[in-house]
């Protein structure tokens, strides 16, 4: 009796690898958009990413062909004070989602090397911390948009 | 003749008229919403170089309800936000937006040049104007109102973040600081103050 919380975990570690199929397989991005800034500014990412699957999964950052860096960022407001810190994965919990949204989390994208211009799409390569990836198509709005247009492109 | 005699004459008294107005009104307690900074900040003072490569001061704007703001161009999430929230806000003012006047003042000097400020502030509303100034002239600004910037280390690729604060301060029209946009305040809180410094909107 004693060793069947021990025994429980020996049998979910061994179910583990039969149900575990790469992260990128059970997320679904929507409301992929960048904010383009003029020049080569760098620019901020943004997306929903929802998780179907039975497992947490982490995203840890992405590339891309246009952006030389991507790095994953977060923003917070402490103290009055607006600062920016590198984070290494932002976790998307079993049948949960992870937002990507202006002053939170964001890809930051830098050193372009073409002009992206306002209603481009821009493949960026999601990658996760299990090495999967997910190829999801950004919507590049103006520097003054405040969401990725999605409401606006429907009237 | 007499028109102009006339004129001569109003010139002084309408200024007189207008001094009296606007000193009434920089004493007369508005109902604001957000949190009122009135007689516990020092007047709007400044020379700096605007993003036309002018040296301007607080003079300048003189007459203009003024959003003061601290940021930098190589800041891809707050900063821009707050500007497309200020553009929104613009809007929303309509026509009396004209009277007011978004000074987007850099604390990145080594990197805004006035040129890539007019760029980056243009992007977001006609309204805007970015302001650059050697570090001691930001410096001075910043701590005149009691605000802060840290240069953040540098990457390996040499980029760096500037940590700041996220106020906007409110100026009426005669450069008394009257407000404080938090990014904790509401929006509509922010375009109810700005009427009541416009002299639009809510009856007073």
């Amino acid at each position: 009796m004693k060793h069947a919380p021990l025994f429980a975990l020996l049998a979910g570690l061994a179910l583990a690898p039969a149900v575990h199929a790469a992260a990128a397989d059970h997320v679904h991005a929507t409301h992929a958009w960048i904010r383009v800034l003029p020049g080569s500014l760098p620019a901020g990412a943004y997306v929903t990413l929802e998780n179907d699957g039975d497992q947490p999964v982490a995203l840890s950052g992405a590339r891309s062909t246009i952006y030389a860096d991507v790095m994953l960022h977060h923003s917070s407001t402490e103290g009055g004070m607006s600062r920016m810190t590198m984070v290494d994965s932002l976790g998307v919990p079993a049948h949960g989602k992870a937002v990507l949204a202006p002053a939170g989390y964001h890809l930051m994208l830098m050193q372009p090397n073409a002009p992206v211009k306002p209603g481009d799409m821009v493949k960026l390569i999601l990658t996760f911390t299990d090495g999967s990836t997910l190829a999801t198509d950004f919507i590049a709005r103006p520097a003054n948009a405040l969401d990725d247009g999605g409401d606006h492109t429907k009237h | 003749m007499k028109l102009l005699s006339f004129r001569l004459l109003a010139l002084p008294f309408l200024l007189v008229v207008g001094l009296i107005l606007a000193g009434c009104h920089s004493a007369t307690p508005l109902p604001f919403r957000l949190t009122n900074l009135t007689g516990h900040m020092p007047q709007l003072e400044f020379t700096l170089t605007n993003d036309e490569g002018k040296t301007v001061s607080a003079a300048d704007y003189q007459g203009k309800v003024v959003l003061l703001f601290f940021g930098y161009t190589h800041c891809p999430d707050v900063c821009p936000l707050t500007m497309a929230h200020l553009h929104v806000v613009m809007q929303r003012l309509g026509k009396s937006a004209d009277g007011a006047r978004i000074l987007f003042v850099s604390v990145d000097p080594a990197r805004d040049t006035p040129a890539v400020l007019h760029t980056y502030v243009n992007a977001f509303d006609p309204h805007a104007t970015g302001l650059a100034g050697k570090p001691r002239a930001i410096e001075a600004l910043v701590k005149r109102y009691r605000s802060a910037f840290t240069r953040e280390p540098s990457s390996k690729d040499g980029n760096y973040e500037v940590s700041h604060s996220s106020a906007i301060y409110v100026f009426d029209r005669d450069g008394n600081p009257r407000v404080l946009f938090t990014p904790a305040d509401k929006q509509d809180d922010l375009v109810h103050d700005l009427q009541l410094l416009l002299g639009s909107g809510d009856p007073r």
